[in-house]
């Protein structure tokens, strides 16, 4: 199960993705490709494989797709600093979410 | 050793309070299947997740509505308790600002625990087969990252 996370983390674009969707909280496949030197079709790729890794949730809205991280399934396997500090980003976006509902 | 970050919320400290420190909420964003808290200095805050098991957190503070904290074992840990070489501080402040609140935590400590997060994590789940390996990899990315 770990092999999968690992995989999808052991590449620096898509740790990028990973990071920065941690930082908004939310986001599309389309805005996040805005801020990171690859196309739309390239995130989308990613966000699969961080999605089949369990490292993503992707929720449809309409036309588009909105990503969030799960902060619990990359808790339980890269404990490292940046790793939690990615946590700590996806769930403090969790709790802005939470209390600006 | 610490972790540092932030963030800007459109809503009261009260309301922000309410989410860090209900077990109601704290099931919801932090962990999965659920939590119970004891909200006092020395109580006892336990975080349950359907597939990596329960952590158990010692409350440290309470000022409500401004600061809120607690040692915990850095990993869903099997029901770990917390002591003071396996675990680290985890600290939120609440500040008034601009209308709304901002919302900081800090995770300090790492440098005192026994072993690394990774080593506890490790420990835990008794998976040591290529776990290093990768870790060493996952740790040049982050330091990419963090550059």
């Amino acid at each position: 199960m770990t092999d999968g996370v690992f995989a999808a983390l052991a590449d620096p674009t898509r740790w990028r993705v990973l990071t920065l969707l941690a930082e908004r909280g939310e986001a599309t496949a389309t805005t996040l490709a805005g801020d990171l030197p690859v196309s739309r079709v390239a995130v989308v790729k990613h966000l699969g494989v961080l999605d089949r890794a369990g490292l993503v949730e992707a929720r449809r809205s309409g036309r588009e797709v909105r990503y969030t991280v799960r902060p619990e399934r990359l808790g339980a396997t890269a404990r490292d600093l940046a790793a939690i500090a990615v946590e700590w980003d996806a769930r403090l976006a969790a709790i802005k979410r939470l209390a600006e509902e | 050793m610490q972790i540092e970050r932030d963030i800007q919320i459109d809503a009261p400290a009260e309301r922000v309070w309410s989410l860090i420190t209900e077990a109601e909420h704290i099931g919801r964003w932090f962990a999965d299947s659920g939590a119970e808290i004891d909200l006092r200095p020395g109580g006892a805050l336990t975080m349950r997740w359907a597939d990596y098991g329960v952590a158990h957190a010692r409350i440290v503070d309470v000022e409500p509505h401004t600061r809120f904290s607690y040692r915990w074992v850095p990993s869903p840990s099997a029901g770990v308790e917390p002591t003071d070489g396996n675990s680290t501080l985890v600290e939120f402040t609440l500040e008034p600002e601009a209308g709304g609140t901002r919302l900081r935590v800090v995770e300090s400590g790492f440098d005192q625990l026994d072993r690394s997060p990774a080593g506890i994590a490790e420990a835990v789940e008794g998976n040591t087969k290529g776990w290093k390996e990768e870790l060493g990899h996952l740790s040049e990315y982050a330091a990419r990252v963090a550059a």
